[in-house]
C-alpha cells in the first residue's frame, strides 16, 4: 500500500508538471518548433530583452500586481475590521456580498465590469479602457480574498486587549496600530501575497477590462496563441517560474529552520 | 470593537460600484434591445444555444468528476504524511498555477498533437499514433489539468483534520477498506468535496480558452460565445448579457443541488 500511494502521488505530480517541463525545456530549443528538439540555445533569453511588446506587457503585469496587492490589502483589511464590528445580520449580508466575486464564474464578473466601464466612460468621457480599468478590476476581485484571510485573525484576537489599550490612555487609532495590527499581521501578509498572485495569474478578467493601451502578459500571450507563441515567451515564463520557485523554497526552508529552533528551545 | 462600524463603509461603497451595479448592468442589458427598450427577445434567443449549454455543462461535469476521482486519493495520501512533507507537497500542488495558464494549456498542444510527445512515444514503442488534439477528449484533459489543484487543496484541508484514531478505531472494529471509506472518510470529507466541485465546475463550465486551444475552435462552448459577443467579431452586449445571466443562474442551480446532496450525504453518513 505504501509503495502504491507513492507511485500514485508521483504520477499525479508528473501530470501536473509535465507541461511545465515541456515549456522550460523548449525555451532552450534551437528552433521555433514545439515538438522536435534541435539542440541547446540561450538565444530566446537574449532576444526576450529586445522584445518591446513582451517587456511592456511584463511591466504592466508587475505594476498592476504590486498596486493591486497594496490597495486590495488596505481596503480589505479596513473592511474586515469594519465587518467584524457589525451586528450578526449585517455581517451576514456583507459576507454574502463578499462571496459574489468568488462564486461567480470569472467570465461573468469580467463581462459585468466591462459593461460598467464602457457605460461610465461613454457617459462621462473621464477615462478609456486601459491601465486604470485593469487595476480597478484586479483590486475588485482581490479584496474578498484579503477579507477572507484577515477576518479569522480578528475573530481569534482577544477583544479585551484593545479595550485595555484604550483604558491605558491610547487613542483608538493608536490602539489599532499598536494592538490590533500586529495581531492580524499574518492574515494581512497572506492576503497581500494572494492578491499579488491572483493579479499576476489573471487572464479572463484582464482580457475583458484592459483595452488596447495597457495589455498585461496574459493578454499578449493570448493574442499570440492565435498564430504562434514565440519561444521568447517560454523563456520569460521560465524566468518568472524559477524566481517564484526559489523564493518559495527559501521561505519554506526559513520556516523549517525557525520551527527547528523553536523545538530546540523547548 | 463596536466603534469601527464606519470602517465597513468603503467596502460597502466599493462592492456597490464594482460588484452589485455591474451585475445590475448585466441584467439590464439582458432585458433590453440596442435602443434600451425592454424586451424578452434576448432571453428567448437563448433557446438556440441550448445544445451549447448542454455540451458545456456535460464536459464541465465530466472534468469535475475526473478531478474528484484523481484528487481524492492523493489528497488523502498528502494528509497522512508528516508535517514537513505535507507543507512541501501542498506547495508543489499550488506551484503550477504560477506558470501562465495559457502557456500551460499551450504546452498540452505539444503533448497531444498528432506528432506530439505522446504519439512520438507511442511511435518508439512501435504503436500506431492516436488522434487526440482538437477533440472533446483534449478539451476535457485541458480542464482536468488546469483545475486539478482546485480539487486537491479543499479535499486536503478537510482530510488533514480527520483524526487518524477514528480510522484506526473503525479498522479495529472490523471495517474493511471500503467500509472505512464509505462510513468514515466520505461523510467527514463531504464539505471538502462540495468546495472542490464548486471550484472546478464553475471555471470548467465557463471556460473559453481551453476549447479554443485544445478543441481547435471547432466546437464552441458557452464561454466562447460570450467572449465573441463582448470583445470578438459579433459585438452584441444584449445577447451576450443574456447568455452570461443564464450561465450564472444555471451554475447557481447546479451548486444548490450539490449543496443539497451534501446535506443528505452527511445525514446518511451519520445516521446509517
Amino acid at each position: 500500500m505504501k509503495v502504491l500511494s507513492k507511485v500514485y502521488t508521483a504520477l499525479i505530480f508528473f501530470f501536473l508538471y509535465a507541461p511545465i517541463g515541456v515549456l522550460i525545456l523548449f525555451s532552450f530549443n534551437d528552433s521555433k518548433s514545439r515538438v522536435t528538439w534541435h539542440g541547446f540555445t540561450l538565444k530566446w533569453y537574449e532576444e526576450l530583452f529586445n522584445n518591446d511588446q513582451l517587456m511592456d506587457a511584463l511591466i504592466v503585469t508587475l505594476s498592476v500586481a504590486a498596486l493591486t496587492a497594496v490597495f486590495a490589502t488596505i481596503i480589505g483589511t479596513v473592511s474586515a475590521v469594519g465587518i467584524h464590528s457589525l451586528g450578526k445580520r449585517m455581517k451576514r449580508v456583507f459576507l454574502t456580498v463578499n462571496n459574489i466575486p468568488m462564486v461567480n464564474p470569472e467570465i461573468v464578473t469580467a463581462v459585468s465590469l466591462l459593461l460598467i466601464f464602457v457605460f461610465v466612460s461613454e457617459a462621462t468621457g473621464w477615462f478609456e479602457m486601459g491601465f486604470l480599468t485593469l487595476l480597478l478590476s484586479h483590486i475588485t476581485f482581490s479584496i474578498p480574498y484579503v477579507i477572507l484571510q484577515v477576518s479569522p485573525k480578528l475573530r481569534q484576537m482577544n477583544a479585551h486587549m484593545y479595550e485595555a489599550a484604550l483604558d491605558l490612555g491610547c487613542s483608538p487609532v493608536r490602539a489599532f496600530f499598536k494592538v490590533v495590527l500586529p495581531e492580524i499581521m499574518p492574515g494581512i501578509l497572506t492576503g497581500a501575497l494572494m492578491a499579488f498572485t491572483l493579479s499576476l495569474d489573471d487572464f479572463v478578467i484582464s482580457l475583458f477590462t484592459s483595452g488596447s493601451s495597457a495589455q498585461p502578459l496574459s493578454v499578449v500571450i493570448y493574442s499570440m496563441t492565435r498564430h504562434r507563441v514565440s519561444p521568447e515567451v517560454n523563456a520569460l515564463s521560465t524566468i518568472l517560474f524559477v524566481t517564484v520557485f526559489v523564493l518559495l523554497l527559501v521561505v519554506n526552508i526559513a520556516q523549517m529552520r525557525d520551527d527547528a529552533k523553536k523545538k530546540a528551545a523547548r | 470593537m463596536t466603534k469601527h462600524k464606519i470602517a465597513s463603509l468603503p467596502f460597502a461603497v466599493w462592492m456597490l460600484i464594482f460588484t452589485i451595479l455591474p451585475l445590475g448592468m448585466v441584467i439590464w442589458f439582458a432585458f433590453t434591445d440596442s435602443k434600451g427598450t425592454f424586451t424578452f427577445d434576448n432571453i428567448l434567443k437563448i433557446a438556440d444555444f441550448s445544445e451549447t449549454f448542454l455540451i458545456s455543462i456535460l464536459l464541465g461535469a465530466l472534468a469535475t468528476l475526473i478531478c474528484l476521482v484523481m484528487a481524492y486519493p492523493v489528497a488523502f495520501i498528502i494528509s497522512r504524511t508528516g508535517e514537513r512533507v505535507q507543507q512541501t507537497l501542498v506547495m508543489l500542488t499550488m506551484m503550477p498555477m504560477w506558470m501562465n495558464f495559457l502557456l500551460r494549456t499551450y504546452a498540452w498542444m505539444s503533448i497531444l498533437e498528432d506528432k506530439g510527445f505522446i504519439n512520438q512515444f507511442l511511435g518508439l514503442l512501435g504503436m500506431e499514433p492516436i488522434h487526440m488534439i482538437n477533440t472533446r477528449f483534449a478539451v476535457v484533459v485541458g480542464m482536468v489539468y488546469n483545475f486539478l489543484p482546485f480539487m486537491i487543496i479543499p479535499l486536503y484541508s478537510v482530510m488533514v483534520k480527520i483524526d487518524k484514531s477514528i480510522i484506526e478505531a473503525a479498522e479495529d472494529l472490523g471495517s474493511n477498506g471500503f467500509q472505512v471509506f464509505r462510513r468514515i472518510l466520505l461523510p467527514l470529507s463531504a464539505p471538502g468535496i462540495v468546495t472542490g466541485i464548486t471550484m472546478v465546475f464553475v471555471p470548467a463550465v465557463s471556460t473559453f480558452v481551453i476549447s479554443k486551444l485544445l478543441g481547435g475552435g471547432k466546437e464552441w462552448l458557452i464561454g466562447d460565445f460570450i467572449e465573441n459577443y463582448f470583445i470578438g467579431t459579433a459585438k452584441d452586449y444584449n445577447i451576450g448579457s443574456a447568455l452570461s445571466l443564464v450561465l450564472m443562474v444555471l451554475i447557481l442551480l447546479c451548486m444548490a443541488v450539490t449543496g443539497l446532496v451534501d446535506r443528505d450525504e452527511e445525514k446518511g453518513g451519520i445516521g446509517g
